[in-house]
């Protein structure tokens, strides 16, 4: 099949820090002045010499997305269904090798969970698990598929790549959105940071979002875990893998996330580490890019630091997240995945897009049964 | 007497606004008071129809016509399942079909959007049908029973003003139901623009929803609607290409 890995592979051998630093203060003035931009012209907004022109980028990623998207910011959360997992991401505190306690919700806890986050007024969820393969596991998140989606009007899943007839089965459920991480596009990181388990298939992790399209999910969301890898070329990849797909697959809302890995209770640490400043180049890059494409931010990153970064091409934003599995009604609930940094209630942030002139929205969709 | 009606509603204004991009909806009651707007579009999937939440429909003041647009649709079918939804919440009878299947400019479908308005308008339906500017599509439209129809000035939410303008005064004259220019207008010139034309309205929500003052936005607007209708009443003059002096300088060679 025609796919994204040979977009990669057309880059091999390419020297990113070259091409970065030749890049100069002019070249990215032209491509500031430009409606739309070409990989390279996106890959110059990557640069150094970009990083001096922050504030005009910022600009017009401003205007952009106010065009766009209007003063509104779409809110979700997610649900921890289960960290059982195969995998051995290095990075990963649900590691299968980590001493920690696993579980499952049941279907009475699910139940629990949606009740007690539906009370705070959201009505997006993003369903999480650890990759456990095979026909019950599959089973076991339609079955939460069909409880959640009573209490929300959008469900989304961010779960191990599965085929396109495994999709199928969950739109047909009630999911409408696939989330997918690639992680890092950098194959020889992406084989040293995956030493065992599924996960290793680097090919069928990459290809997942396409399968996602196929199956027809009405929106699409990846991204690259910031942080594992040099970021210019992430971030790159990330753009690019996103504009193959919304070329090719002109029905799906194709999206964008920049979630900056944290230290887990694992104590893991970045290996290339993202900069505040980092962070807002990328975003204001993939915006300048990418106009219409949605980019969402997590509670992965603190309160006062997602405040600032609002007004840069933001359109979701995760609240009141909670990483632990049951976390939402058990309080003794273990550390979760990794520790959420801005710990607001939904409310708290629901204030302080209102005070910023924004419009919380809770519903983009109705699922047509 | 200058009247526009649609769906059997005689309507005053001839400005329509959409909902979608206000950072605070409740502004819509304070520019329906101020211009006397009286259409306002409402995507129905941001309408929570078990009644709980913010609602927007509380919104929109009672002397509206409320017309639920079908966004997020994708196929004729979803736009009909969406306006179905719409009509058995209560949302009325009018509906304006949008059917994108390109996330990439948001450019309408217009054989969706055709099979969708014959079937809605078959079961009573008031449609207005959201459209890329093409005189067979218009006419089609319109055989297919749509109140008006709906050409986009621009590419949604651009800004850009009123790039379809050759195709959309072809439709103007050529249209049996009234045009309403629709998306891309951001400047209430552009829509004094459409207006002198003879487009029957214009249908505006990026350039009020985020302008720096919306209400103040929403009469300039609002007056330049009214502005550009009354000079295509009015019938402009003739322009020509070069000078017609006062006192020609040739005129004696006519005596
Ligand atoms: S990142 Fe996912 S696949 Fe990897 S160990 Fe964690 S839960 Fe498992």
């Amino acid at each position: 099949m025609h796919s994204f890995y040979e977009q990669i592979e057309a880059y091999e051998g390419f020297d990113f820090a070259r091409f970065l630093e030749g890049v100069s203060l002019r070249q990215v003035d032209g491509v500031l002045n430009k409606d739309y931009l070409s990989p390279h012209d996106f890959l110059a907004l990557l640069s150094p010499a970009a990083a001096e022109r922050l504030e005009a980028m910022a600009q017009k990623a401003h205007r952009l997305t106010r065009q766009h998207f209007g003063r509104v910011i779409q809110l979700y959360t997610p649900i921890y269904l289960a960290n059982y997992c195969v995998n051995r991401c290095v990075y990963c505190n649900f590691n299968h090798r980590n001493d920690i306690e696993r579980r499952q919700l049941t279907t009475a806890e699910i139940e629990g969970e949606a009740e007690a986050i539906a009370a705070t007024g959201l009505r997006q969820i993003l369903l999480l698990t650890g990759e456990k393969p095979g026909k019950d596991a599959l089973d076991y998140l339609i079955n939460a598929v069909e409880i959640v989606r009573n209490h929300f009007t959008a469900v989304g899943i961010e779960v191990n790549p599965m085929d396109v007839a495994a999709y199928c089965r969950l739109a047909e459920a009630g999911v409408d959105s696939l989330t997918i991480y690639h992680e890092t596009y950098d194959r020889a990181v992406y084989d040293r940071l995956h030493p065992a388990g599924p996960k290793k298939d680097y090919r069928w992790r990459l290809d997942a979002p396409e399968r996602g399209c196929q199956a027809g999910f009405r929106a699409v969301n990846i991204g690259a875990l910031l942080g594992l890898n040099h970021w210019p070329s992430e971030a790159f990849f990330t753009g690019l893998h996103a504009s193959y797909l919304q070329n090719k697959y002109l029905g799906a809302e194709i999206g964008i996330a920049v979630p900056r890995i944290k230290a887990g209770p694992g104590a893991y640490q970045p290996e290339s580490p993202v900069f505040d400043q980092d962070l807002v180049q990328i975003l204001l890059a993939f915006r300048l890019f990418m106009p219409r494409a949605g980019i969402s931010l997590s509670t992965r990153e603190p309160a006062e630091l997602r405040d600032h970064l609002l007004p840069l091409g933001i359109t979701r934003m995760s609240a009141g997240s909670v990483t632990a599995v049951g976390g939402h009604i058990d309080e003794n609930a273990d550390d979760g995945q990794f520790r959420v940094s801005d710990e607001r209630s939904v409310d708290a942030v629901r204030e302080m897009l209102i005070a910023k002139g924004y419009q919380p929205v809770h519903q983009d969709w109705h699922r047509l049964a | 007497m200058d009247r526009l009606v649609i769906g059997g509603r005689e309507l005053k204004s001839r400005l329509f606004i959409g909902s979608g991009k206000f950072a605070d909806e409740s502004i819509i009651g304070d520019i329906v008071a101020q211009t006397g707007v009286e259409i306002v579009t409402v995507a129905l999937r941001r309408v929570s129809l078990s009644g709980d939440g913010d609602n927007i429909l509380r919104c929109i003041p009672k002397e509206c016509v409320l017309l639920p647009n079908t966004s997020g649709a994708r196929t004729a079918e979803e736009a009909i399942r969406i306006a179905r939804l719409a009509r058995a919440a209560g949302c009325g009878d009018w509906v304006k079909i949008e059917v994108i299947s390109d996330n990439k400019y948001l450019l309408p479908d217009n054989n969706e959007t055709i099979k969708a308005t014959r079937v809605l308008a078959e079961e009573g339906f008031v449609v207005l049908p959201y459209m890329h500017p093409d005189l067979y599509a218009a006419k089609e439209l319109e055989r297919a029973g749509a109140a008006a129809v709906m050409p986009l000035g621009a590419p949604i939410g651009t800004n850009r003003g009123l790039k379809t303008k050759e195709i959309v005064r072809i439709l103007i004259e050529e249209c049996r139901v009234p045009v309403i220019v629709d998306a891309g207008i951001g400047k209430p010139s552009e829509a004094a623009e459409a207006m002198e034309m003879g487009a029957a309205a214009c249908l505006v929500n990026t350039a009020i929803a985020t302008a720096g003052n919306p209400l103040v936005m929403a009469r300039a607007f609002s007056q330049a609607v009214e502005a550009g209708r009354l000079a295509y009443l009015a019938q402009p003059g003739e322009t020509t290409e070069y000078a017609r002096a006062s006192s020609p300088l040739t005129g004696f060679l006519r005596s």
